[in-house]
């Protein structure tokens, strides 16, 4: 099978402490794959080895065939990886549809000296993302004004500006009440839905939200993988209830 | 609900901007005929100033003040008044392009390296470059040591320039220029480039992953400021017939944060706005209260501080870039 992105023998520390030990993954165009584990068990470090913020102690990563281990955010990015963060990361001071701008702007490539950011076909194209996540009606507000669940959306819209072939959300419901999280998910997975091609690694915490959303789980724990299977499956583990879930210590 | 600093409504045709500039170019062309001396000097000044500031707004948009815009000024003045003095280039307009050219030509190997500083450290490294070229200036006789030295009078187009008339066409020469560069200027700011550059100023993590670079931006932003500070530079001399050192010194690297803090950042005319307010202040003061003129200069960025915190250009923007 080929992959879309691979990572073999990724090994990554910290002092003593073990962030990656001999991870191997492939992720084929897409997937949706869910990255699972407690807290400090590595799913944020691979993530950010993936997007080049982290560089390995060893071992590679592909992404269609070519090695982007060496590679910086940015390069990464153009190549077709984009992220959205936990804590998301706007322009406070600009407006929804602004942000959107933007983002576009920086991934058409090259930045021009005298096209206007504002163009018709710029807004409009920015307009039909704002609305397949539901913001809209919040196009003309300022970004440090909007309630937490709005921004996540707007975090993950602008991700997605680029078409990206992979895209990684971490913890996209954090910080979102109870009640908000499954049509926050909802609203991510349709807007999504257009995106065949694009492979989605979301880091999540809810076991509820990965049963319904990842067609693939993928559970760390201390650096390692100790499950990679279908959410069914990769859940009933007993590494994972034990580790992850804590099903197996309360029982 | 308080409106974003920039909106869609911020247009996507520039044809009002470039009639309303044109526009105003004219009427200050024509009603600079009928002024007395000193006001068309005044206003040659202010614009030509306000080119220097404008070089320094293009980088506050960015996140980012130099203290050392001075020697933008100063590498513009030097350039234009050598080439009449030395060479022999009389024409006003391409001294100025020179004046341009020169500076950015200096700034181009320290753009990268300051793109990488912000806050303070930009600030200082800034002004480092000024103070070492203020002191080069000082120490080398050809420049004329610190006393500087004259500089004959421009030709524009082939033609002398007659001493009845050399003030006026030196102010509309000014005004074309800084017209022309403040447009130049809002078509920039207005662009894909532009709009990242706010970004920047907002959250560098962000622009790298959608794909920007910061470091470029901060660059290209940095070496155009120093493009249309040695154009100003060049026009200042030129008008004035006289350059110094003191034009690297920091003082006037202060006067002309003090005009951009006075604008903002959003809009191209505040800066000339307030590149004339700073004359007309130190006009008066200078004349009604030479010992404290610059109390009155400090009083009057203290109110605009407390009242306009975003520059007088928030007075007619009303929530956009424009």
């Amino acid at each position: 099978m080929s992959f879309m992105l691979e990572a073999r023998g990724l090994e990554k520390r910290f002092g003593a402490v073990v962030a990656a030990s001999a991870i191997d993954i492939g992720l084929a165009a897409g997937e949706r794959v869910s990255l699972i584990g407690s807290n400090g068990a590595g799913k944020t470090t691979f993530v950010n080895m993936i997007t080049g913020y982290l560089k390995p102690d060893a071992g590679r990563i592909t992404l269609d065939g070519r090695d982007i281990t060496p590679l910086d955010p940015r390069a990464i990015t153009r190549l077709g990886v984009a992220r959205s963060f936990q804590i998301p990361q706007l322009y406070g001071d600009l407006s929804v549809l602004d942000n959107m701008l933007v983002a576009n702007a920086c991934h058409a490539g090259r930045l021009s000296f005298w096209q206007p950011a504002r163009r018709p076909e710029a807004i409009a194209r920015a307009e039909a993302l704002l609305e397949r996540f539901g913001l809209a009606d919040h196009r003309q507000r300022r970004v440090a004004e909007l309630p937490g669940g709005v921004r996540k959306l707007l975090d993950i819209a602008m991700a997605l500006t680029g078409q990206p072939k992979l895209l990684l959300l971490d913890e996209p419901t954090s910080g979102v009440s109870a009640e908000e999280k499954f049509p926050m998910m909802d609203t991510i997975m349709g807007a999504l839905l257009q995106e065949t091609r694009t492979t989605v690694l979301f880091v999540e915490h809810d076991m509820d939200i990965v049963a319904r959303y990842a067609t693939r789980v993928v559970a760390f724990y201390a650096g390692r993988i100790i499950a990679d299977d279908t959410p069914t499956v990769a859940l009933a583990t007993d590494d994972v209830r034990r580790y992850v879930t804590g099903d197996l210590i309360a029982e | 609900m308080s409106t974003p600093l920039s909106s869609s409504a911020a247009g996507v045709g520039h044809g009002r901007t470039v009639a309303a500039g044109l526009g105003c170019a004219a009427l200050l062309c024509a009603a600079g005929w009928f002024a007395p001396k000193w006001l068309t000097f005044l206003v040659t000044m202010a614009a030509a100033n306000g080119l220097v500031s404008l070089g320094i707004v293009g980088l506050m948009r960015g996140g980012v003040v130099p203290f050392g815009q001075g020697m933008m000024l100063a590498l513009g003045g030097y350039t234009a008044a050598l080439l009449v003095n030395k060479a022999g280039v009389t024409d006003a307009l391409l001294l100025t392009l020179a004046g341009g050219g020169l500076a950015t030509l200096v700034a181009a190997p320290f753009a990268p390296l300051l793109a990488r500083y912000r806050g303070i450290f930009f600030a200082m490294l800034t002004l480092a470059l000024s103070m070492v070229t203020y002191g080069l200036l000082m120490k080398v006789d050809l420049l004329g040591g610190s006393d500087g030295f004259n500089v004959a009078r421009p030709t524009l187009l082939g033609q002398a320039l007659p001493d009845a008339r050399a003030g006026y066409v030196m102010y509309v020469l000014t005004i074309a220029v800084a017209t022309v560069v403040g447009l130049l200027a809002r078509i920039y700011f207005d662009s894909t480039r532009g709009l990242v550059t706010l970004a920047v100023r907002e959250n560098e993590l962000r622009v790298e992953y959608l794909g920007g670079s910061v470091r470029q931006a901060m660059t290209i932003n940095f070496m155009l400021a120093a493009c249309t500070g040695g154009m100003g530079g060049a026009l200042v001399v030129l008008s004035l017939g006289h350059v110094e050192p003191n034009f690297s010194f920091w003082t006037t690297s202060g006067e002309l944060v003090f005009v951009a803090i006075l604008a903002g950042w959003q809009s191209v005319a505040a800066v000339f706005v307030a590149s004339t307010v700073l004359e007309v202040v130190r006009s008066f003061s200078s004349a009604y209260f030479p010992n404290t003129w610059q109390f009155a200069l400090g009083l009057f960025l203290l109110l605009v501080i407390r009242f306009l915190p975003k520059g007088i250009g928030s007075l007619w923007m009303k929530g956009n870039t424009r």
